[in-house]
């Protein structure tokens, strides 16, 4: 098989590699905003009722905030298990535990794969909305502001500022990541490049591939930084 | 009657009692000078006044009408903003937003609630004409506090006096009746305090009611036409300038103004 031919056939499984970090990261990053919020919610259904209560346990429930507890507890199970285990279970769960037909593979990689990051990008965005100084909101709330337009006017460019750099992180583990997706037979550029190992008893390609994720993570790279320097008008 | 009434305002934060019970009132076009030792309640008082925190007990009025009153229920979101319009604010760290212009800055939250805020449809050229108009309503406010040269300018680039100067602009395009400077200088080197109180005293010169809560002293003096000395959550002694500087009665006002103006004259 001509070095060719072996680029031709890996470019395949790079377009599904592709196609999986894409959709991923397009639905993630709205996706983990809303959780972050969840996380964050104040909404404590009992607190009118046992406000005034002296009693620890009553004093517990009445600030007991069920969104933000179910969120957090969520995104512990989450990042708090491998991604494999997960791919695994949304292919396989469904059927097996509720009887339901298959979905397609990459429809499952593609909802693994939201979920999870999902989860991490909503820290990220949690920590960069708490770390915005109170006098921001205070200022837009004097101001007559209201809080959507506090949120979108004022807080959230400030976070995007502040979130670049750990957010490349995770969108550059996501490049490699997508590598999970052949546990469920998803001919990614890892699975291809194994595919060929097996048939053709060559074992080059596999080595071969890591060059297709250091480019992709490089321009990446390159990207992140453009942003960076784009949003570097201003300081503080 | 006067034109903004404050009737026994309690505060309190988990057990400890920030304000205990304070009375005041102000005259259209007066100065209102707040001043004591951290902690005495002065900040908590001015935010009580901005809905930036919610007095436990009191009420409060302007012109006759009731703003506040703590009897009342939780008020929703658009009563709040609409109160607290009758009031500005200066902060003591400026609080500009640092990813507009400084015009942005004064012109935002004006183009919030004259465009989006805006009761009815409004038409494209109708947006623009309004845009129009605040920003050379806005740029009039930066020329009279001396930043003609800065409206394109970054906060970051600025000084600090510049910044609180922009601030004070901010505050102004709402058109509050009532502007509120929470120390206005304390987070600035003392060689820029100058430029920012100069502005306020031209702003008294156009008749507008203004209350300060300031550690400065000299300026109180000069620009005040009634002080206020708080004390542990108290107003301790009430009066015009000459009454609280030059005649105080309470024991803990002289000693207060022995302390402070033992520092060296500015």
């Amino acid at each position: 098989m001509s070095f060719l031919e072996v680029t031709l056939s890996l470019s395949k499984g790079f377009l599904i590699t592709l196609q999986i970090f894409g959709v991923t990261l397009l639905c993630s990053i709205p996706l983990g905003l809303v959780l972050s919020f969840g996380s964050m919610s104040k909404f404590a259904p009992f607190k009118s009722l046992l406000g005034h209560s002296k009693h620890p346990f009553l004093k517990a429930v009445a600030n007991f905030r069920p969104i933000s507890f179910i969120t957090k507890l969520f995104i512990w199970i989450i990042r708090g298990t491998p991604l494999m285990i997960q791919v695994i279970l949304v292919f396989y769960g469904p059927g097996l535990i509720f009887g339901m037909k298959a979905i397609p593979r990459i429809t499952a990689v593609l909802i693994a794969f939201i979920i999870n990051y999902s989860c991490y990008f909503s820290e990220i965005y949690r920590g960069g909305i708490e770390s915005i100084p109170r006098g921001q909101y205070e200022a837009g709330q004097v101001l007559g502001m209201t809080k959507t337009q506090i949120f979108f006017k004022i807080v959230l460019f400030q976070v995007v500022k502040r979130i670049v750099a750990p957010m490349g992180n995770e969108i550059i583990t996501l490049v490699k990541d997508t590598s999970l997706a052949r546990v469920i037979m998803v001919v990614e550029l890892v699975q291809a490049a194994q595919n060929i190992v097996a048939q053709k008893a060559i074992i080059w390609p596999l080595f071969y591939i890591a060059v297709f994720y250091l480019l992709f993570s490089g321009l990446l790279t390159i990207l992140l930084n453009l942003a960076e320097k784009k949003l570097g008008y201003y300081s503080g | 009657m006067a034109f903004l009434e404050v009737k026994n305002i309690y505060k309190s934060f988990g057990k400890t009692e920030v304000l205990k019970g304070i009375d005041f009132t102000l005259e259209k076009g007066e100065v209102l000078a707040i001043i004591g030792s951290s902690g005495s309640g002065k900040t908590t008082l001015l935010r009580c006044i901005n809905f930036l925190e919610r007095p436990d007990i009191g009420t409060f009025t302007i012109d006759g009408e009731e703003i506040f009153n703590a009897e009342d229920k939780q008020y929703t979101d658009k009563q709040v903003r609409e109160k607290r319009l009758h009031f500005g604010m200066v902060f003591q760290q400026f609080n500009l937003f640092p990813q507009y212009t400084v015009l942005k800055n004064v012109t935002l939250a004006q183009e919030l609630m004259r465009i989006n805020g805006s009761e009815k449809k409004l038409t494209g050229y109708e947006k623009n004409e309004i845009r129009k108009e605040i920003e050379d309503n806005s740029l009039k406010l930066l020329d009279m506090v001396g930043l003609s040269d800065k409206v394109g300018n970054y906060p970051c680039e600025l000084s600090g006096g510049q910044q609180q100067r922009v601030a004070i602009a901010r505050a102004l395009g709402m058109k509050p009746d009532i502007l509120c400077f929470d120390e206005p200088t304390s987070a600035l080197d003392p060689e820029l305090t100058g430029e920012v109180l100069r502005v306020i005293r031209e702003l008294k010169t156009s008749d507008r009611t203004m209350i300060v809560v300031t550690h400065e002293m000299n300026f109180a003096r000069s620009v005040a036409d009634k002080v206020i000395y708080m004390a542990d959550g108290v107003i301790e002694e009430m009066g015009t300038p000459e009454d609280v500087f030059l005649n105080p009665t309470s024991e803990k006002t002289k000693a207060f103004l022995a302390k402070s103006l033992e520092r060296p004259a500015e």
